[in-house]
């Protein structure tokens, strides 16, 4: 099992995720510099957090141009699993590969900070270890993951269980006071329609070890190791 | 020939900037104001037969580009001579 992390010029969260699989999960590990078109051989695809290109115009509006996105793109489309995080999740929304944008934070703050999140759903492949309505404590760090869709958009994806994490306090309760930056319906991870696809605004990667403060990423991590063994490309 | 492009937050999107602003401006005594949008305006200088082929060259580059029509509007003038 191989993991594939993509590193865009400004990416800064690319050696975080190649510790936690490397030295943390044991898997396999491939950096893909943004010129690549080869994938190297990975089983699931990360993006990275960041500032890929300086989020010029728009947070992830040129990363999504790079040679390496075609490739991911294709990837995705023969059911290859794509984890976006943070700026990657932005990526994902420019390169329309999951719908909605993610715009500045309500309060106009970075904010870098726990959060907690209740996991919507717990059969995709980066979810299969956690439970449906479970909560997980999570770091986000971020000055424009206020995801917004416009209102079909937003029904379509609840219809379809596209909502797999939203923003909560540590009940579990999805209040105004636990969203961190104005989210719409407090989402925080969204996945593709055939549920291959994950972006999410919050840090796995950081909360991986217990030296970190928590260990609840870790599952995320386990989970998409799992999945991929499990996945056949068209 | 110059193209001048304007992007700003669709009306329906939420906009903390904007919101900011007018509150500034208030708090400064321009109680008059009632709405502020923050967005981004781009010239761009472009070679071109006509303005009508720059200017659909210039809606194209808006919609694979400058703006993202999921958040944003965008609106642009032309002016200058073919060459």
């Amino acid at each position: 099992m191989r993991f594939g992390v993509v590193v865009f010029p400004g990416t800064w969260s690319d050696r975080d995720c190649g510790h936690v699989v490397q030295d943390v999960l044991g898997a396999e590990l491939v950096y893909l510099w943004h010129k690549d078109r080869d994938l190297g051989g990975a089983d699931c695809v990360i993006l990275p957090g960041g500032f890929s290109y300086g989020d010029y115009l728009r947070a992830g509006a040129i990363a999504r141009f790079s040679p390496v996105m075609e490739s991911v793109a294709a990837f995705a489309e023969r059911g290859g699993l794509v984890w976006g995080i943070c700026n990657g999740f932005q990526v994902l929304c420019e390169a329309g590969l999951l719908p909605g944008a993610l715009v500045r934070n309500a309060c106009l703050e970075f904010r870098c900070e726990w959060t907690h999140l209740r996991c919507e759903r717990e059969t995709t492949p980066f979810t299969r270890g956690l439970a449906a309505g479970q909560v997980i404590r999570v770091p986000i760090s971020h000055g424009e993951g206020n995801y917004t869709a416009d209102p079909a958009t937003l029904d379509a994806l609840e219809r379809r269980g596209q909502v797999v994490f939203r923003y909560c306090d540590e009940r579990g309760e999805t209040t105004a006071g636990a969203n961190p930056n104005g989210s719409q319906r407090s989402i925080a991870g969204i996945v593709s329609e055939r549920g291959n696809v994950l972006g999410m605004m919050p840090h796995p990667e950081r909360c991986a070890e217990a030296e970190l403060g928590g260990t609840d990423g870790l599952l995320l991590f386990r989970s998409a190791m799992e999945a991929a063994a499990a996945v056949t490309l068209a | 020939m110059i193209a001048r492009v304007v992007v700003v937050p669709k009306p329906v999107v939420n906009d903390p900037q904007g919101v900011t602003v007018r509150q500034g401006l208030n708090a400064l005594g321009f109680v008059e104001v009632v709405d502020a949008r923050v967005g981004k305006y781009i010239e761009l200088e472009v070679g071109g037969e006509s303005v009508e082929d720059v200017r659909y060259r210039v809606d194209e580059m808006c919609r694979k580009l400058l703006a993202n029509q999921v958040i944003e509007d965008y609106r642009f003038e032309v002016e200058g001579e073919p060459r």
